[in-house]
C-alpha cells in the first residue's frame, strides 16, 4: 500500500471517516512524516503547507467574516516504526470568522518516533476557533509527543481545545498550551488521556484571563494504570474585572500508577474569581459497586467508569 | 416461598457493633419493609445482603433462593437476581441515562428503557441522552435509579430509602413505582424511616440498634414505631432502649 492508503487506514482506525478527504466542500490536510500527501481548501480559508526537512510549516488563515461551514480535517502521522515529525502551525482567525478543526494524529507502529507540534494562533474579535486533536498510537509506547501552543484571543471570541489520547500507549507525552484571553472572551480547554505500561504524561495548560468579563475553564481527565505516571499543571490567572475561571482536574489511578495535580490559581483583581477542584484516587468504589449490583464483573465495571470519565 | 433468609448476622465495623444477631425472612412476591430510625443499621443491612466489600459480616449467613450467598461477590449476587438501589446513588460522568439503565438488562431493550423512565415520570426524550452526572438533581437521580432497577427486572431489589430527598408530590410516584415492581414479579425489600411509606408493604420489620425488634402488619409496626421510636430513645436513654429491645425480643 502507498503512504496515502496506509495513512487513511490508520486514520479510519483512529475513528476518522476517510470519505471526508474526497469531499470538495471539506478542507483537509494529510501529512505523512514531512510529505504533504493530500490537501484542499475552501473559500475564505487559506491553507498553505510547506514541507521542511523534518516535517511541515503550515499557514492557516480564516479570512475576516468567513464562517467555515464544515469541519476542517487534518491528519498527521508516521506509518513506519521510526521517524520524526515536526509540525509548525501559524494560524490566524480574523475578526468575525469561525472555524472548527479536527486533527487525527496516527502512529500505529511507533517504536522510536518523535512528534512535535508548535502552534502560534491568533484569534481576532468576535471569532470562534475550535481545535480537536485525537491521537491513535500503537502498543509499544515508543513515541514522544510534544504539542506546544501559544494562543491569543481577541475580544468577544471563543477558543475551544479538546485533546484526547485514549487509543494505544501514550509513550512520553509533554503538552504545553498557553492562552491569553481578552474582553468578554472564553477559553475552554480539555485534555483526556489514558496511560498504562510505563507511559509518562505531563500536561501544562495555562490561561491568562486578561480581559474584562473573560471566562476560562481548564479541564483534565486522566486515567493511569500499571506503572504510568502523570503530572498535570493547570494554571489560571485572572487579572481583569469580572474575569472568572475554573480548574477541574480528575485523575484516576490503578495498580502502581502515580498521579500528581498542580493547580495554580492566581487572581490579581479584586473583582475577578478563579476556583479549582482536583480529585486523584482510585476508581470510586461506590460507582463500581453500583454497576456490579447490576451484574457486571468488577473489571468491566471499572472500564465503564473510567471510559465514561474519558468520553 | 422464602426468597431471602438472613440468619444471625453480626457486623462490626472499626470496633463498633452495627448489626447484632440479626435474622430476617422475606417471602417471594411481597413488599417487605424495614422500618427504623437513623443509625439503626438499615443501610448496613442492605450492604451486607448485597455483599458490598466493606460490609463483610463476622457471623451469620445470607441465603437467596435457598443458596448460601454469604461469600459471593456483588456481581454474582446480581446475576442471581438480587440488586440494590442506593440511598444516594452514584453519579457517572460520561455515561448516558439510557446506557446506565441498560447496564443491568440481560438483553438491551430500548422500549423497556423508555418505559422504565415513563414509570418514574421522566420524559424519555428529555433524559435518554443526558449524563448520569452532577447535572441531575438528587430527585432525578433517584428516579433514574428506580428506572434502572425496573428495567433490570430482578427477583429481589433492596430499595434503600427511596423516599429520602423526594418531595411529597413525587413520593406518590415513587410508591406507584414500588407497586409496579411488585406487579412485574420483583420482591421488594423496602428500607425507610417513614411509617407512612412503610405502610405500602405486606410485612414490616422494625429495626433498632442493629437488630430486628418487631415484625408484623405495617400499620401495627408503624404505630409502634411512631409511639415508641420518635424521637429515637436510643440516643437519649440507651439503657431504656436496651430494656425495650430485650423486651421486644
Amino acid at each position: 500500500m502507498q503512504d496515502y492508503e496506509l495513512m487513511l487506514d490508520a486514520y479510519a482506525k483512529a475513528g476518522g471517516v476517510p470519505s471526508v478527504f474526497k469531499d470538495s466542500n471539506i478542507a483537509h490536510l494529510i501529512v505523512h512524516k514531512n510529505k504533504v500527501i493530500g490537501s484542499s481548501s475552501v473559500k475564505g480559508l487559506i491553507l498553505e503547507p510547506k514541507e521542511t526537512e523534518t516535517g511541515i510549516d503550515v499557514v492557516l488563515t480564516v479570512e475576516k467574516g468567513i464562517k467555515i461551514e464544515n469541519i476542517v480535517h487534518l491528519c498527521f502521522g508516521i506509518i513506519p516504526q521510526e521517524g520524526i515529525q515536526e509540525i509548525n502551525i501559524k494560524a490566524r482567525i480574523e475578526d468575525d470568522a469561525r472555524v472548527k478543526l479536527f486533527a487525527h494524529c496516527v502512529f500505529p507502529n511507533a517504536v522510536k518516533i518523535i512528534h512535535k507540534m508548535e502552534a502560534e494562533i491568533e484569534i481576532g474579535n468576535n471569532a470562534y476557533y475550535e481545535y480537536n486533536e485525537v491521537h491513535f498510537h500503537g502498543e509499544t509506547g515508543g513515541i514522544e509527543v510534544v504539542p506546544k501552543a501559544r494562543i491569543k484571543v481577541g475580544n468577544n471570541s471563543h477558543l475551544v481545545t479538546n485533546f484526547s489520547l485514549l487509543h494505544g500507549r501514550v509513550g512520553v507525552f509533554n503538552l504545553d498550551y498557553e492562552s491569553e484571553i481578552l474582553d468578554n472572551s472564553t477559553l475552554d480547554m480539555t485534555a483526556k488521556i489514558y496511560g498504562y505500561g510505563d507511559d509518562r504524561i505531563k500536561i501544562r495548560e495555562a490561561g491568562y484571563l486578561r480581559g474584562r468579563a473573560s471566562r476560562g475553564l481548564l479541564k483534565s481527565r486522566i486515567a493511569v494504570k500499571d506503572n504510568a505516571i502523570s503530572e498535570i499543571i493547570n494554571e489560571l490567572t485572572a487579572s481583569a474585572p469580572d474575569a472568572k475561571g475554573h480548574v477541574d482536574c480528575v485523575e484516576v489511578i490503578q495498580g502502581n500508577a502515580q498521579a500528581k495535580a498542580i493547580p495554580i490559581v492566581n487572581v490579581t483583581n479584586e473583582l475577578a474569581k478563579v476556583t479549582h477542584e482536583a480529585a486523584i484516587g482510585r476508581v470510586d468504589k461506590k460507582q463500581v459497586q453500583t454497576l456490579m449490583a447490576r451484574g457486571l464483573e468488577e473489571e468491566k465495571a471499572i472500564d465503564i467508569v473510567v471510559g465514561g470519565m474519558l468520553k | 416461598m422464602e426468597i431471602l433468609r438472613i440468619e444471625k448476622i453480626s457486623l462490626n465495623l472499626e470496633g463498633r457493633q452495627i448489626l447484632e444477631d440479626l435474622s430476617l425472612s422475606v417471602k417471594s412476591g411481597t413488599i417487605h419493609s424495614i422500618l427504623g430510625s437513623n443509625a439503626a443499621g438499615k443501610s448496613s443491612l442492605a450492604y451486607v445482603i448485597m455483599g458490598c466489600c466493606d460490609y463483610i459480616a463476622q457471623a451469620g449467613k445470607v441465603y437467596f433462593l435457598e443458596e448460601d450467598i454469604t461469600h459471593l461477590s456483588v456481581s454474582r449476587r446480581a446475576k442471581m437476581g438480587l440488586t440494590l438501589a442506593w440511598q444516594e446513588p452514584a453519579r457517572f460522568e460520561g455515561l448516558t441515562v439510557k446506557d446506565y439503565i441498560a447496564v443491568g438488562m440481560k438483553t438491551r431493550d430500548e422500549d423497556l428503557i423508555t418505559e422504565s423512565l415513563r414509570h418514574v415520570l421522566l420524559e424519555p426524550s428529555d433524559y435518554l441522552e443526558r449524563q448520569v452526572d452532577k447535572t441531575l438533581s438528587g430527585g432525578e437521580r433517584k428516579r433514574i435509579e428506580l428506572a434502572a432497577v425496573f428495567a433490570m427486572q430482578p427477583r429481589l431489589v433492596i430499595l434503600d430509602e427511596p423516599d429520602s430527598g423526594i418531595d411529597i408530590l413525587a413520593l406518590d410516584n415513587i410508591i406507584n413505582m414500588i407497586k409496579a415492581l411488585k406487579k412485574q414479579g420483583t420482591t421488594v425489600l423496602l428500607i425507610t424511616h417513614r411509617e407512612e411509606v412503610s405502610e405500602i408493604a405486606d410485612v414490616t420489620s422494625l429495626m433498632c440498634s442493629g437488630t430486628i425488634v418487631k415484625e408484623g402488619r405495617p400499620k401495627e409496626v408503624g404505630k409502634h414505631f411512631k409511639e415508641k421510636c420518635i424521637p429515637c430513645p436510643t440516643k437519649a436513654f440507651p439503657s431504656e432502649v436496651d430494656k425495650q429491645v430485650k423486651g421486644a425480643k
